[in-house]
C-alpha cells in the first residue's frame, strides 16, 4: 500500500478533484460566487488529462451542453450557485426526462435572488427539491466536510451514471470556500463504462427497469426528448404508458435506496433529545454531541444526513420512535423541519432551529435548544 | 478540547493575509495537526478589512469558525480597533507597529513589532511582510515546527522568491527574539 500523505484542502476543491476522479472529462458552466474554485479546478485540471472545460455563456446553456456531452458519453459535471442553479432548473427537469446522467453542484449563499454571495446559507433544499417543474425524482448529497464532498461527489457521479439520473450535490458557502485536513486515498477507482454491458435487445427507456445508456455514435439509433415517451423514446401521450414511465423513474431510486441515502447516527442509543441536520450544520451539532454525550454522558444524538432527498424517511421514523424531541437547526426559514415532522408522525415533538442573517449555527445555540428539553 | 488553537489573521486586503493562513494551515497539515482554516470573502478582499482564520487541534475539529482567538495578529489600525475588544486576556496579540498605534486596556497582552517596515527595510520587499508576522506570530505561539513552516512557506512562494520568503520567516524570529515594543519601533502602548 502507499502511504497517503494528508494534505490541506478546500470543500470545492475536493468536489472538483471527486468528480474527476469518479471519471468526470467534461465541464461546462458560468462561474458564480461560492462555487467558482469548481470551475477553476476544472478549467486547470481537465485539458492535462484530455478533457474538456468550456466557460459557457449562461447556467442555461452550462446545463444544456453538458446534457449534450453526457448523451455523447462523457461523464459530466457543472457547477453553480443559487441564482445560477434557478437557471439550470428547465434543463435538468430535461435530463430528469430524458434520464442522462449529470452531475450539477450547488455551492449554496443567502438568498433569495443575488442576495448576499459570500454569505453561507441553507435555502436551496426545496430547491432541490422541487426547482424543476412535475413529479420528478431527484437525488441530493449534502457533504458536511472536505473530505465528504470529495467522495460524495465519487458517489453522485457513480449513481447518476447507474441509474442515469441527474443528482445534485448541495454544499454550502461554509464547506465549498472552507480548507482543513483530508487524506485522499491512493490508487485508481474503478470506472465502469454503463455501455459495457449492452444487452443485444437493448432499448433507450425498456420498461422492464434500468438500462444502461449507449452514447450516441455507438451503433444504435434513438430519440431523446423531455416529452413523456415509449421504449424506445418516441413521443406518447397514451394514459397507461405515461403513468408506466413516471413510476418507472421513481421506482429505480426506490430500487436503490440503500445505496443512496446516507445518513449517520452518534450519541446516545436511546436520546431524549435528537439533532436531525445536515451541510455545515452538522460540525456544529457535532460539538454539541461531543460535549453533552462524550463527556457528560447526556441522552443526546444527532442524526447526520449526507442525503436528503429522497428523504430518510426510516431513519426519521426510527429516531422519532427513540426521541422524545427532535431538534432540527437549519441555515433557512425552516424547510428541511417540515419533512422531518411528516416521517416523526407525532411520535417525538419537532422543534425547528433557524438562522438566516448569513452565519452560521454555532454550536452555543444548538446546545441552548438541547438543555431546554433535556 | 482544551488544546483548541484558534489563530486570527486580520487587516486590510492586499497585505497577504490570506495567502499567509493558507500556508500556515499547510504547514499545520504537514506537522501532523488537524486543522480548518477559513476566510473572509467578498468585497474585503479588494482593500477593505481582511480577516483569516486558523484553527488547530489534536482533536478533529468541528466547528469551523474561530470564536475565541487564542492568537491575534492586527496588521492596521482598523482591524486593532475592531478585534481587540473581542479577545480574552491570556490570547497573544501581535502588531505591526508600521500601523498600529493607540492606547488599549492593560489587562491585554499585546506585543508590537515593526513588521512591514522591517521587510521594507531589510529584505527591500514589502510584499513579503506577510510571511514576517508569520514567522513573528509562530516565534510567539510555538505552534507549528519552525522547520515545518519554513519549507510550506518554500512550497507556497511564487517561483523564485522561495528564499526570500524563508528569510522574512526568519527575520520574524529574529524580531521576536529581539523583543517587542520600544527600540523596535513605535510602541502600541504610547498614547499618541
Amino acid at each position: 500500500m502507499p502511504e497517503t500523505k494528508p494534505v490541506l484542502m478546500q470543500g470545492n476543491e475536493a468536489c472538483a478533484l471527486g468528480a474527476i476522479n469518479a471519471g468526470v472529462r467534461f465541464y461546462a458552466g458560468y462561474p458564480i460566487t461560492p462555487s467558482t474554485e469548481v470551475a477553476e479546478q476544472m478549467a486547470a485540471r481537465l485539458p492535462e488529462i484530455g478533457g474538456v472545460f468550456i466557460q459557457m455563456e449562461d447556467e442555461i446553456a452550462s446545463m444544456a451542453a453538458v446534457i449534450g456531452a453526457s448523451i455523447g458519453g462523457m461523464r459530466t459535471l457543472t457547477a453553480t450557485s443559487g441564482p445560477g442553479f434557478s437557471l439550470k432548473q428547465e434543463n435538468l427537469g430535461y435530463a430528469i426526462m430524458a434520464e442522462i446522467p449529470c452531475v450539477v453542484v450547488n455551492v449554496q449563499r443567502m438568498g433569495p435572488s443575488t442576495g448576499v454571495p459570500t454569505a453561507p446559507a441553507q435555502g436551496d433544499v426545496m430547491q432541490a427539491r422541487w426547482g424543476t417543474h412535475g413529479d420528478h425524482p431527484i437525488i441530493v448529497f449534502t457533504p458536511a466536510s472536505v473530505y465528504e464532498s470529495y467522495y460524495l461527489t465519487i458517489a453522485a457521479v457513480n449513481l447518476s451514471q447507474k441509474l442515469r439520473q441527474p443528482v445534485i450535490v448541495l454544499l454550502d458557502e461554509v464547506i465549498g470556500h472552507m480548507r482543513e485536513k483530508v487524506t485522499i486515498p491512493e490508487g485508481k477507482l474503478m470506472v465502469e463504462k454503463s455501455s459495457d454491458k449492452v444487452p443485444s435487445d437493448w432499448k433507450p427507456y425498456d420498461e422492464k427497469g434500468l438500462t444502461p445508456l449507449v452514447p450516441f455514435g455507438f451503433g444504435h439509433y434513438y430519440h431523446v426528448t423531455g416529452l413523456f415517451h415509449d421504449q424506445y423514446g418516441f413521443p406518447t401521450g397514451d394514459p397507461p404508458q405515461v403513468e408506466r414511465a413516471l413510476d418507472r423513474l421513481h421506482n429505480k431510486l426506490e430500487k436503490y435506496r440503500d445505496e443512496i441515502v446516507l445518513t449517520n447516527y452518534i450519541g446516545h442509543k436511546e436520546p431524549r433529545v435528537a439533532i436531525v441536520t445536515y451541510g455545515c450544520t452538522v460540525r456544529s451539532a457535532r460539538a454539541v454531541v461531543k460535549k453533552a454525550y462524550w463527556q457528560n454522558r447526556l441522552p443526546v444524538g444527532l442524526l447526520s444526513l449526507q442525503t436528503v432527498w429522497p428523504f430518510p424517511a426510516k431513519e426519521i421514523e426510527a429516531l422519532a420512535k427513540q426521541a422524545d424531541v427532535i431538534i432540527v437547526p437549519e441555515m433557512n426559514m425552516g424547510q428541511l423541519v417540515g419533512e422531518v415532522e411528516r416521517y416523526a408522525r407525532g411520535e417525538a415533538k419537532v422543534v425547528p432551529l433557524n438562522r438566516y442573517d448569513g452565519e452560521m449555527i454555532s454550536p452555543d445555540q444548538i446546545s441552548e435548544e438541547v438543555g431546554r428539553w433535556l | 478540547m482544551g488544546n483548541r488553537q484558534e489563530i486570527l489573521l486580520t487587516g486590510a486586503g492586499g497585505q497577504g493575509l490570506i495567502l499567509a493562513s493558507i500556508v500556515m494551515a499547510a504547514a499545520a497539515v504537514d506537522d501532523n495537526k488537524n486543522v480548518v482554516q477559513t476566510q473572509s470573502y467578498g468585497p474585503e478582499a479588494r482593500g477593505g478589512a481582511s480577516m483569516s482564520g486558523v484553527i488547530l487541534d489534536v482533536d478533529t475539529i468541528e466547528y469551523p469558525k474561530v470564536t475565541k482567538p487564542t492568537v491575534l495578529l492586527c496588521m492596521n489600525q482598523a482591524s486593532f480597533n475592531k478585534y481587540l475588544p473581542k479577545v480574552g486576556p491570556d490570547c497573544i496579540i501581535i502588531v505591526d507597529s508600521t500601523f498600529v498605534s493607540g492606547s488599549y486596556g492593560e489587562e491585554y497582552k499585546v506585543q508590537s513589532f515593526p513588521i512591514t517596515s522591517s521587510a521594507k527595510e531589510v529584505l527591500g520587499k514589502e510584499v513579503v511582510a506577510n510571511m514576517l508576522a508569520l514567522g513573528v506570530l509562530n516565534a510567539a505561539s510555538g505552534l507549528i515546527d519552525r522547520e515545518i513552516f519554513r519549507e510550506s512557506i518554500f512550497k507556497f512562494a511564487p517561483r523564485g522568491s522561495g528564499e526570500l520568503n524563508q528569510k522574512a520567516f526568519d527575520l520574524g524570529y529574529s524580531l521576536y527574539e529581539k523583543g517587542a515594543g520600544q527600540k523596535n519601533g513605535v510602541s502600541a502602548q504610547t498614547p499618541q
